[in-house]
């Protein structure tokens, strides 16, 4: 962006202090590898913070609040950097009018790569304000002190100055310099305590907006008529029923079918009253043959890391394994369903979404609608979860069409089965492992390979002197892989390697007749997941663990881009239904710096809990394009009645940047139960959901498989 | 079109409407309440909850008629002005949420039973909330701020 964008948005702003500043340079194309989304703005500053008149500091940021928490926790950085309260700070996110372009909110980032340079304009800008405090008190810098947004001189406290007075009637903007030094840990005194979140009292008064309460005068609401499966094409259509009703009112533009009306309801209705016949496709593949179908499809495998030789290993090995482990479609199903309100007036529109991706939508209206992006603002009201889910804008190009088309605004809220009919899953993939052990227990090899569910996590971090990880395959899947999209779920890729590279190691273990926590430990040179690893075995009292029929426990570990985690867990089978219920979970995490501790524990637990669904029944059933699962009824998330005691430990290490917290902790979870179901049972589990009858067959294989 | 008279957060209403019409449109659309959400339609969830005569119910699937002469509480008509209820301190206290969507189906749920029982175990909170979902696993903490409200009531009716 050039300096006459800045102006831009400076029009609008009114006076004081700006510094801007440059967060990441990775875009979302990049982050999909996908050619055509290639042409996005490049930006010499993607964010930046205001001093106000009235002496509070506002950031303005695409990045959006999902329920993360990031709306605390980089506000805690601001108000630390300039020694100010929490309350002083305001965060203004995912406006495409206010805030500059930024790529999206996923993949754990934003206090990993945002979080420093927002510290350091914040350091800059609390350098200004001196050198501006020093000459209008005329005292030199160096006796300066500020606290609570006023500078004072430290030998004579009379003499102060607010940052409302240095910034008032003034427009001084900087470009973010390295220059300033921000503040190190050991002085914090907002970052790194907890602080409870600066978005609840709207949430719990039932205040909070989100895409779908945004109301505006004269606005429809849609609802589209969808095809039963995908790839399935309108034959006929007879809208004449539908027609009847007062006020309704029937769009067709292209392959979009909608009805619209002012209450969502009679919207509703009109839309049952649609008679469609649709031509589908003969189904290819179902759950069961999903497997084999993608390792039919899969193309060559690259590379990712090697070292050794696989050869030389297997030849020292004196036992050797060769494993599959399964992972079938995980729907992200957050609560708020995909939802837009869009207005457009000529050449002009404006777009409320859910999204994680606030500039794709601004991006994809206008393409929608052949008007200039300039024209398009899209605003980000609270997003109701997404997981990852929410980085597709389908439902905010419908609106906009719609609503160019109806000279009206409208909202597109999708029901909770177009939710699952749209979703971009989590992928079905298949992980190969041939491994050996030799005569002392220790490994000798591992080719591992993995097909479609992404290179995040492929890689060992065992030390084993021959390996070599290859990826078959992207998780967005490709031509012929998935009958429907695939996309980022929560920690992309590494739920799945997780799952497979620790179920792995543990299959090994219990065949080297090795406790899986000392097995593991006796492969580790790294000193940050030995200290995970330790601290969630003494947390869990691994062990003196007490054995108890049909109980188990079972440990997992991972480095999710830099954030080390190890999960203890501790089950109970009912060794006839081959129901789980997972009694404790303890999680020892390392990441880094960490800014706001209750934030960092909320999400360990969320990941947790999260992930005992994918770990346990979720599982998408479909028939080619045709998705199954269409509510809460058959695809289960997890429940009140599932919830484990959890306890977090988190690692001192404020010496390390913030390493990211929003995922990590739910990839062990596929791994940390099939290990402890597998230490109650005796039955491993290769398939991803452990359901009842998966371990009802597991188990009734267990007595001839020797382990 | 039906009339139809009843309380609203303490307020008489009287509405022209389809009697068949579902509840939660009504209020979020026609009174323009949006703190109770949708989020399954069916009553899987809990999203949609609302206080009806002080039970708990899924607005997705009260038909307008079923409410006249009845008294409906929403998230909105939760707090007595500035006074939060009990239970939303102790939710903003605990931070029993993450995205905030299913927060106010779950105030509402945890409203109704400590009605019922005024001093749950984390066994019966565990099962009294069993229908109300959350996505972002805030699980244990709403378990939490229930348990803490819930002695603080306690401790008031003294």
């Amino acid at each position: 962006m050039s300096s006459l964008d800045r102006r831009q948005f400076l029009k609008a702003m009114g006076g004081g202090l700006f510094v801007f500043f440059s967060a990441e340079t990775l875009t979302e194309a990049q982050y999909r590898q996908s050619p055509s989304r290639a042409s996005l703005p490049s930006s010499d500053f993607n964010a930046y913070l205001q001093v106000k008149e009235d002496g509070r500091v506002a950031c303005f940021t695409g990045k959006v609040e999902l329920g993360q928490g990031i709306i605390t926790s980089l506000a805690q950085m601001l108000a630390e950097e300039l020694d100010l309260p929490l309350d002083s700070v305001d965060m203004v996110m995912g406006d495409t009018d206010l805030c500059p372009y930024d790529a999206g909110t996923f993949g754990s980032r934003t206090t990993k790569y945002f979080g420093p340079q927002l510290r350091e304009a914040a350091a800059q800008a609390r350098a200004i304000l001196l050198e501006l405090a020093a000459t209008r008190l005329n005292v030199p810098q160096a006796f300066l002190t500020i606290s609570h947004g006023i500078i004072h001189d430290s030998r004579n406290p009379e003499k102060r100055v607010a940052y409302a007075d240095l910034v008032k009637g003034t427009r001084i903007e900087r470009k973010a310099e390295v220059k300033a030094e921000p503040k190190p840990p050991s002085s914090f005194k907002v970052s790194g305590r907890p602080a409870g979140r600066t978005d609840g009292l709207p949430k719990v008064t039932g205040q909070a907006r989100f895409a779908g309460d945004i109301r505006l005068p004269d606005m429809l609401y849609a609802r589209i008529l969808r095809p039963p499966a995908h790839g399935a094409t309108l034959k006929k259509v007879d809208t004449s029923a539908a027609e009847k009703i007062q006020g309704l009112k029937i769009i067709r533009n292209g392959n979009l079918l909608a009805v619209l009306h002012p209450l969502p309801d009679q919207a509703e209705m009109g839309l049952a009253l649609i008679k469609a016949q649709f031509a589908t496709l003969s189904p290819a593949v179902n759950e069961n043959s999903i497997f084999s179908h993608l390792l039919k499809v899969a193309p060559e495998g690259s590379v990712i890391s090697q070292e050794g030789s696989l050869e030389k290993g297997e030849k020292s090995s004196s036992r050797k394994f060769d494993e599959s482990y399964f992972q079938h479609y995980v729907a992200h199903a957050p609560m708020e369903t995909h939802t837009a309100m869009a207005h457009v007036e000529g050449k002009k529109a404006t777009v409320w979404a859910s999204t994680q991706t606030p500039f794709g939508v601004k991006e994809a209206v206008a393409q929608a609608l052949s008007i200039p992006s300039e024209g398009v603002r899209v605003i980000t009201p609270f997003v109701g979860g997404g997981f990852g889910g929410k980085t597709w804008n389908q439902q905010a190009v419908e609106a906009a069409l719609l609503s160019h088309r109806a000279g009206k605004p409208v909202q597109v809220s999708w029901t909770r089965e177009e939710e699952f009919f749209y979703d971009a899953f989590m992928p079905a993939a298949v992980v190969k492992i041939r491994s050996g052990l030799d005569s002392q227990g220790r490994i000798t090899f591992w080719d591992y390979r993995v097909y479609f569910a992404g290179e995040r996590g492929a890689a060992t971090f065992y030390d084993i002197p021959s390996h070599r990880a290859a990826v078959h395959g992207s998780l967005w899947g490709g031509a012929g892989a998935h009958p429907f999209n695939t996309g980022a779920w929560r920690a992309p890729g590494t739920n799945t390697n997780t799952f497979a590279r620790e179920s792995h190691m543990d299959l090994m273990a219990s065949a080297a007749k090795a406790d899986p926590l000392a097995f593991r430990l006796a492969h580790l040179k790294n000193s940050r997941m030995r200290r995970v690893l330790e601290e969630v075995a003494r947390s869990f009292g691994w062990r003196d663990f007490p054995r108890k029929p049909g109980r188990g426990k079972g440990i997992a570990c991972v480095d999710y881009l830099g954030t080390y985690v190890a999960v203890a867990a501790e089950v109970e089978v009912d060794p006839q239904k081959g129901d789980v219920q997972v009694r404790r979970l303890v999680c020892a995490q390392d990441m880094g710096q960490v800014i706001n501790p209750e934030g960092a524990r909320m999400q360990i637990e969320g990941c947790l809990m999260m992930g005992l669904g994918y770990a346990l029944s979720e599982e998408v059933h479909f028939r080619g394009g045709e998705i199954q699962d269409k509510n809460f009824d058959t695809y289960r998330i997890p429940r009140f009645s599932w919830m484990p005691k959890i306890e977090t430990v988190l690692i001192e290490n404020q010496d390390l940047p913030p390493q990211g917290g929003g995922e990590p902790a739910i990839t062990s979870m596929g791994a940390v139960l099939a290990n402890a179901v597998y230490d109650a049972t005796r039955a491993r589990l290769f398939e991803l959901p452990m359901t009842p009858e998966r371990i009802q067959k597991a188990m009734a294989r267990a007595p001839h498989k020797k382990a | 079109m039906e009339r139809i008279e009843f309380q609203l957060n303490g307020q008489t209403m009287k509405l022209e409407v389809e009697g068949d019409r579902k509840l939660l449109w009504v209020l979020r659309s026609d009174l323009n309440l949006p703190g109770t959400k949708y989020a399954c339609g069916k009553g899987l969830c809990g999203a949609c909850t609302v206080l009806i005569d002080e039970e708990a119910l899924r607005s997705c699937q009260v038909p307008m008629r079923e409410i006249a002469g009845k008294k409906v509480v929403t998230i909105e008509g939760l707090a007595k002005g500035e006074r939060l209820h009990p239970l939303q301190k102790a939710f903003l206290e605990q931070n029993a949420f993450q995205c905030g969507f299913c927060t106010p189906g779950m105030i509402l749920s945890a409203y109704s039973l400590l009605k019922r029982n005024s001093y749950p175990s984390e066994a019966e909170v565990l099962q009294a909330m069993d229908g109300n979902l959350c996505r972002c696993g805030a699980h244990p903490r709403i378990v939490k701020a229930i348990q803490t409200a819930a002695r603080e009531m306690k401790e008031k009716k003294g």
